[in-house]
């Protein structure tokens, strides 16, 4: 199914979908405390709309394009990379009886796109200090970049 | 201990000799009696090529399948441990592949675990860190980078044989052969199946494998159960999600009758013919048993239906490496 290039099995670091607005964080990496200003006050409003459109969880590390548009937070596993075996025969979560199965939904949904082979590719594990900063601003610059470098 | 090569473990040869494998469950210590560990072992060992220690299966407190696992090497069985990623973060399943390998356990099947809303403790808090396919990567790049996760070398890196499951009998049924291709991708170097029941969902599930070319890529293990009764059939059909239990069998089973003798023969019976219907079934490599709590039916299934375990037991001479002195 596809012959795009995969994300590397586990290089193990959050990679943004885009590189398009590159210069946006060169500017934002030269001002790191503008930056977490600017996180902090786009944060709530990004949480507002993604929560209507998409009941988004906030792990500031969003992989809504490549699951079909549908939050794998929801999961009550959390799981990123497919769903669990415990999906029932309707399609189902088998924790939350009435919850169709976010990757059931997921997997339906990312057909309709045109970049559908994205849902196949591994995410990294997430980076729970990200939890709750805005998922828009930490794709131009991640807030731990430098001190994973040093 | 200082061999240039890693020993590779018999479940590795065995799956690397081309002859189809046999490998068992049995369940982990519910008690502070290792004793017991090594008497439900001793029924399986000559029947099997490496043993299965699960961990908390169903979300039920056993011991850790680590321990279990040691008194297996000890036995001189090659067991597969299982990890979940239910309840450890990601320190203490690294922590965990580390201290499985210097016991001598190498083979680990990398599972997300049953919720803990079906198991004893469901005010239990879930972890979930990491998931599935994130555990197989996180095992294989231990082995391969010699690094924790974190970057920090690990000296001497520990030979892990990661392994993974795939349940074909859960929706969304398309997504799941291209989710066990994840998992080889991720570094699964064996896989085993949930327990087959209906047989013809897995033919279209192992065409479509076939279709991919993941068959070639590693071994993929059949799983296969005794039903013991009725009861179990029916709880395995609305208890267990996920999976598939035919109205036929349930069938059969009420026909068999309540005596123990004939349910229990029946229901190996229908193991056996499940067993006969995959074993020409291209894209197989060999069977897991899964006698759940029942290990006494292991000889039994391999005698009726012709199964070998493909390497043979170890002799005194040639045991497998273990750092434990043996009791």
């Amino acid at each position: 199914m596809g012959d795009r290039p995969r994300r590397v099995p586990i290089g193990f670091r959050y990679e943004p979908p885009s590189n398009a607005f590159g210069w946006v964080g060169r500017v934002l990496r030269r001002h790191p405390r503008a930056t977490r200003e600017i996180n902090r006050s786009v944060a709530p409003f990004e949480n507002l709309t993604k929560v209507l459109l998409f009941s988004c969880n906030m792990c500031g590390q969003c992989v809504l394009h490549e699951t079909g548009l549908t939050c794998p937070m929801n999961c009550p596993k959390q799981n990123r990379d497919g769903p669990c075996g415990g999906v029932r025969m309707d399609g189902h979560c088998e924790v939350i009886p009435e919850m169709m199965c976010v990757w059931v939904k997921a997997e339906r949904r990312s057909r309709l796109l045109p970049w559908r082979n994205d849902i196949l590719r591994i995410q990294a594990p997430l980076d729970w200090r990200r939890r709750g900063t805005s998922a828009i601003i930490n794709m131009f610059v991640d807030p731990f970049a430098e001190e994973e470098e040093a | 201990m200082s061999a240039a090569v890693p020993p590779r473990g018999r479940f590795e040869l065995a799956l690397r000799s081309g002859r189809p494998v046999v490998t068992c469950e049995i369940s982990s210590a519910d008690g502070a009696d290792p004793e017991d560990v090594r008497r439900r072992a001793r029924l399986v060992r000559d029947y099997v090529d490496a043993v299965n220690v699960p961990d908390n299966t169903g979300g039920v407190v056993h011991a850790s399948p680590i321990s279990s696992c040691a008194i297996l090497v000890q036995e001189g069985i090659d067991p597969i441990m299982h990890m979940t990623v239910r309840d450890r973060n990601r320190l203490a399943l690294q922590s965990d592949m580390l201290s499985a390998s210097l016991l001598g356990i190498r083979n680990l099947l990398c599972l997300s675990g049953d919720h803990m809303i079906h198991g004893d403790h469901p005010q239990a808090k879930p972890v979930f860190d990491i998931d599935s396919v994130q555990l197989v990567a996180l095992a294989s790049y231990l082995t391969r980078e010699g690094r924790y996760l974190s970057g920090r070398e690990i000296k001497p890196p520990p030979d892990l044989f990661p392994g993974a499951a795939e349940n074909p009998f859960a929706p969304p049924y398309d997504f799941r052969p291209l989710r066990l291709g994840k998992k080889i991708e991720a570094g699964a170097r064996f896989i085993q199946t949930q327990i087959i029941f209906n047989v013809d969902r897995f033919e279209e599930f192992m065409g479509r494998v076939r279709d991919l070319g993941l068959d070639r890529k590693v071994p993929i293990l059949a799983g296969v159960a005794p039903i013991r009764s009725v009861k179990a059939a029916r709880y395995m059909r609305d208890g267990v999600p996920g999976m598939e239990v035919p109205e036929a069998l349930i069938r059969r089973m009420e026909r068999a009758g309540d005596k123990k003798a004939r349910r229990e023969e029946e229901g190996i019976r229908i193991c056996v013919e499940i067993i006969d219907r995959l074993r020409n079934m291209p894209g197989i490599a060999g069977f897991h048993l899964m006698p759940i709590q029942w290990e006494s039916a292991v000889a039994e299934i391999c005698r009726q239906a012709g199964l070998k375990p493909a390497t043979a037991a170890p002799s005194p001479t040639n045991e497998l490496v273990s750092p434990l002195p043996n009791p």
